[in-house]
Parts: C-alpha cells; sequence; structure tokens
C-alpha cells in the first residue's frame, strides 16, 4: 500500500455508530417492496390451492369458507392483503416515479411515507373485513 | 451481446418495460378481483363459479398468471442479483422461483379449464 493512500484512509471520517444510522424512508420502502413481493410469490400458491378447492364443487366452497373460521387462516389471508397493498401502492408510486414526479430527495421521502400511511390504512381495512 | 443469461428481458431496457406492462395487469386484475370479492358478499359458490366460468375471467386470469411469470421472474433476478454472490447458488434460486412461476400458471390453466 502507497503512503498516499494510508493517509487517505486514516484521515476518512469514520462513522459506524449503529445506534445513530437509519435508512432513508426511501430505503425502506425500496426493500418492503422488494420483501412484500417475494412474500406474495409463495402467496400466490395458496391462493391458487384455495382457487381450485373453491371453483371444483359446492362442498369444497364450504370447506374453504369453514376454513376461514380459524384464526391461522384468517392471520394468513390478513397477511397477504397486507404485502398486496404495500406491492400495490409501492409499484403505483414506482410507476409516478417514471414519469420524472417525485425524483427529488424530499418528494421522494415524503410520497414513500405517504405510501406507508396508505399501506398501513389498507391493512387496517383488510384486518377488519377479514375479522 | 449477452450479458446475463438469467435475466428475462433481452436487455435491461426490455426488461424494464416487460416489468411496467406486467404489473399494470397484474393491479387490474387484483383491484378487480378484490373488488368484486368485497362487493359481492356474502359470496356464494354460485356467483364465484359463475364469475369463473365466463370467458372473459379465463382469460383475465391467464393473462394474470402470464404476466406474473414475467414480474416474478424479472423481480427474483434483481434481488438475487443484489444479495446472493454465489453464481450457482443464485442459479439454483432463480431456477426453483422461474419453475414456480411456471408451475402457477399450468396450475391456473387446469383449475380454470374445467370450470
Amino acid at each position: 500500500m502507497e503512503l498516499s493512500e494510508q493517509n487517505v484512509k486514516k484521515q476518512r471520517p469514520v462513522h459506524l455508530d449503529l445506534q445513530t444510522i437509519r435508512f432513508p424512508a426511501t430505503a425502506i420502502a425500496s426493500i418492503l417492496h422488494r420483501i412484500s413481493g417475494v412474500i406474495m410469490l409463495f402467496a400466490i400458491g395458496i391462493l391458487l390451492w384455495l382457487l381450485n378447492s373453491t371453483l371444483t364443487s359446492a362442498e369444497g366452497f364450504a370447506s374453504v369458507q369453514s376454513l376461514f373460521d380459524g384464526f391461522v387462516m384468517k392471520f394468513i389471508l390478513w397477511g397477504i392483503l397486507t404485502a398486496l397493498g404495500y406491492h400495490l401502492l409501492g409499484g403505483i408510486r414506482h410507476l409516478i416515479m417514471d414519469t420524472g414526479r417525485w425524483e427529488e430527495l424530499a418528494s421522494g421521502i415524503a410520497s414513500a411515507k405517504v405510501t406507508f400511511a396508505l399501506a398501513a390504512a389498507f391493512s387496517i381495512i383488510a384486518g377488519i373485513w377479514v375479522w | 451481446m449477452v450479458t446475463n443469461a438469467a435475466s428475462f428481458g433481452r436487455s435491461g431496457v426490455h426488461d424494464f418495460i416487460l416489468l411496467r406492462a406486467s404489473a399494470v395487469i397484474l393491479a387490474c386484475y387484483t383491484i378487480f378481483l378484490v373488488g368484486f370479492i368485497a362487493c359481492s358478499s356474502p359470496l356464494t359458490f354460485e356467483i364465484w363459479h359463475g364469475l369463473f366460468s365466463t370467458l372473459p375471467m379465463k382469460v383475465f386470469t391467464l393473462l394474470a398468471l402470464v404476466a406474473l411469470l414475467v414480474h416474478a421472474w424479472i423481480g427474483v433476478w434483481q434481488v438475487l442479483t443484489d444479495y446472493v454472490k454465489c453464481t450457482s447458488l443464485r442459479g439454483v434460486l432463480q431456477f426453483t422461483f422461474v419453475v414456480t412461476a411456471f408451475s402457477y400458471l399450468a396450475a391456473g390453466i387446469v383449475i380454470v379449464w374445467g370450470v
């Protein structure tokens, strides 16, 4: 290693205080979009299985309905709806950003926060609907 | 020049367009289906079976599953290329997810076929 390179490394300010490092809202919006997308890839399998059962016969439809009496199935459905709602809202935000809007730091952070608020509201509505 | 054989489109621009086109189809399908279930309460077997027995709904469902295949392929590629640096593991995971999405499409065809 050259001396100049060592000097650069020495002089560079190091900030690794994990207590004060925070992801900006835009980064959280991005990672949540990815997580909700992967969750739904698995969720589609469950939904297709339910679709198959409900369309095969009236008995199958009734058995799926009784399945939703239990907490576990309700919770899974609520989770799927929450992931779906966030992914959809985040996707709409992305499409709006494709048109050149909300690309600045302030507007990007603001639109990310609005997406969180709308997704949370949708999640609550979905919870009320399911239960 | 093929710079990445695991991606769906032939270029980044191709992937960009396909991701958005499939997203629009998926958004329309989800909003319609969730809206339909929400509006037709209590949902009975007759209403549900009747909806999926119509040709437009079968086409819409299969269209959505094709869009899902494209959307998931590109989305999974984006996520895996960012986080999984081991090429062979990334290849196996990409293969698994794409085969899963193809299976969803095949299952969807069989499910709506007989309704």
